[in-house]
């Protein structure tokens, strides 16, 4: 029955992957659900919020080829936009005096503040993407850093909008492991249709030959510029779930430590496949919370402070001389069963 | 007058600060194509090195009671040795990889380190002086006087310059490391020993990094150990306004950045002051558009279809 042809196999197996992840996702939350524990359902929304942020890293990433380190300036401009929509409605103009009369007096719902708070990364992205998107390889790398850290100062000291380097609080802690769920099912679909896209396919054949793909008719800036706005998007939002995860923000928060955990999660994953994205969370958190429940010790054994740091460098380390291309191998989770290959070949490796 | 005076000293002293990190990665650049975001914690590495290895508040000064000559010995001699390890434990294996990918290398080693280093001195920041009486001000004129650290920086600064160029010039391993730094395969075709050039790179490297922890904590007195990032970012940015991979365009930049700090901090007004940062990481941003080879020219830099 598998081997049978039918449009509804062939469309299952076209989407098996995200399925698969989807699911996986689906069954951890159910379990931590079930045990009730807290502590863990706290480490699991850290987690799928940060997945938001990976998977958004991969789109662009993965499919352009472009390392950037300036993400993390879209999670810090959605953050503290949900923050001037939702924060603290008593104290706002204590805390950000200089906000315009409108965002003073009225608070959005939450899913309104995040979607908003994406809406406004993107359109940053549009214009810090219409000069970095020009660049190409290691100049390209350099710029979005050079953005992250212009943004980074600017936010540190626009305290009049942004309170400064001091922590803006309270916020509602709305983001649980079942809506940061949704959010992360939801980037992760968007990005395998993103890169099945004809979109998709252009950027990529960018990433692969440059030139070549000049000649045959791919506006690489143009492509490069979409994704990097789309990405900035869910990265946007993946800022205002961590306001209201977190519940408090400072501009240090997401500061090169953020950028650094990032980027490690993707590079261990593997750099270019959507699994490799998911995966790698996954693989770090799991790492970082045992390593951070043995540094504050299990009976009379403990590991020295800082512990998860030096683990998470070191697995990075390893893993970006030994394996480069991640413990997945840049694959997309494969159909495990027997069928026509010239189908299932495009599955198996979208590189 | 005076204060242009004093101003022109600051901003000469500060640049010449950021020449030497920034030379420091454009000598690894030149050769390797590698950013090097651990070089500021290499200058952390030397900093903590002063100081008796404990998690204890107040620090303890073991190197740093040395005579000084001993001490800057055994400080540079230490840096030498990370940057060397650095290289054959962990950029040896990366040399094929792409610059990008061995940037994020290098700020995984940098993270490590870092953290290492609140494994071992615990994360509180640290009060340890050194040569306390370099932070006094010397009368240089009627009117002028300006602090004896900054006249020491830009003289060390020029005796390390003066060196390298003599020793890049002047001596054969020299001459090939530029070679090298020009067109590396044509330069191993003619007989050059690219692992040697590489590993001298990270000694000269490594050995500017210890120079400057000690003038850095002889500045400032406080171990910390992030203390190596922000500096980090400021040789980063002389390096990419310079030229990436041109040595004369690493001191270039260097200048560049610091008096261009400098002069952004006498010259903003008070409101705007605190955006220095953020206007000179957009000047980087508006440099790599429209002179992407930096304001140094070099033939290397010239990407190859």
């Amino acid at each position: 029955m598998i081997e049978a042809n039918t449009p509804l196999l062939r469309m299952v197996r076209y989407f098996w992957p995200m399925v698969v992840l989807c699911i996986g996702l689906l069954i951890i939350v159910a379990a931590v659900d079930s045990t009730g524990d807290i502590i863990l359902a706290q480490t699991l929304t850290e987690g799928l919020v940060r997945m938001v942020m990976v998977v958004a890293l991969y789109m662009f990433i993965g499919n352009s080829g472009i390392i950037s380190f300036g993400h993390i300036a879209f999670v810090l401009i959605g953050a503290y936009a949900t923050a001037w929509q939702t924060c603290c409605p008593y104290t706002r103009d204590m805390f950000m005096p200089g906000l315009p009369t409108y965002l003073l007096n009225n608070s959005h719902h939450v899913v309104l503040a995040v979607f908003l708070a994406g809406l406004l990364a993107a359109f940053v992205a549009l214009i810090a993407g219409f000069a970095i998107m020009r660049l190409s390889g290691i100049a390209a790398s350099i710029g979005t850093f050079a953005f992250f850290m212009a943004l980074y100062a600017a936010y540190g000291r626009w305290s009049t909008w942004t309170s400064g380097g001091s922590t803006v609080s309270p916020m509602e802690e709305t983001t649980t492991p079942w809506s940061a769920l949704a959010y992360a099912v939801v980037t992760i679909v968007a990005a395998f249709f993103y890169a099945r896209s004809r979109w998709g396919l252009a950027l990529r054949a960018t990433r692969d030959d440059e030139i070549a793909s000049k000649a045959a008719g791919v506006n690489v800036f143009g492509q490069r510029l979409l994704s990097f706005v789309i990405t900035a998007f869910f990265c946007g939002m993946a800022g205002g779930l961590y306001a209201h995860f977190v519940a408090a923000i400072t501009v240090d928060s997401f500061y090169l430590k953020m950028v650094f955990i990032t980027l490690s999660m993707l590079v261990v994953g593997g750099m270019q496949s959507l699994t490799g994205a998911v995966v790698g969370v996954v693989v770090l958190s799991v790492v970082i919370d045992v390593l951070r429940r043995l540094e504050a010790g299990i009976g009379s054994f403990s590991l020295p402070t800082s512990s998860a740091e030096v683990g998470v460098g070191l697995i990075m380390l390893l893993i970006l001389l030994f394996r480069p291309s991640g413990i997945t191998g840049n694959a997309e989770i494969y159909w495990p069963f027997k069928g026509d290959i010239s189908s299932s070949g495009a599955m198996k490796r979208q590189s | 007058m005076d204060y242009a005076i004093q101003t022109i000293i600051s901003a000469l002293s500060l640049g010449s600060f950021y020449a030497l990190g920034a030379l420091g990665i454009g000598l690894l650049f030149s050769v390797l194509r590698l950013i090097n975001f651990a070089h500021g914690d290499f200058i952390t590495v030397g900093a903590y090195a002063l100081i008796v290895p404990s998690s204890a508040v107040t620090a303890t000064l073991l190197i740093g009671d040395f005579h000084p000559a001993l001490l800057v010995l055994c400080i540079v001699g230490i840096v030498v040795m990370l940057a060397i390890l650095s290289y054959f434990v962990v950029f040896q294996h990366a040399q094929k990889s792409s610059p990008a990918t061995m940037m994020i290398i290098s700020f995984a080693l940098g993270y490590t380190l870092q953290n290492i280093i609140v494994m071992i001195y615990g994360g509180r920041p640290k009060a340890a002086g050194i040569w306390s009486d370099l932070t006094g001000q010397v009368q240089i004129s009627s009117g002028v006087s300006v602090q004896l650290l900054q006249l020491v920086t830009i003289a060390v600064t020029w005796i390390l310059l003066i060196a390298l160029v003599l020793f890049l010039k002047r001596t054969r391993v020299g001459i090939q490391m530029r070679a090298a730094a020009e067109d590396f395969r044509m330069a191993r075709m003619l007989g050059v020993n690219g692992k040697n050039v590489i590993a001298l790179a990270f000694i000269l490297s490594g050995g500017l990094a210890g120079i400057m922890s000690l003038l850095f904590v002889t500045q400032t007195g406080v171990l910390k150990f992030s203390m190596g990032v922000p500096i980090m970012l400021f040789f980063f940015i002389a390096t990419v306004i310079g030229g990436m991979g041109s040595l004369v365009g690493s001191v270039v930049g260097g200048y560049s950045v610091g008096i261009v700090s400098v002069i952004l901090s006498a010259i903003l007004p008070e409101e705007l002051r605190g955006f220095r940062d953020t206007c000179v990481f957009i000047l980087v941003i508006i440099v790599l558009l429209a002179r992407p080879q930096g304001l140094v020219l070099t033939k290397a830099a010239k990407e190859r279809v």
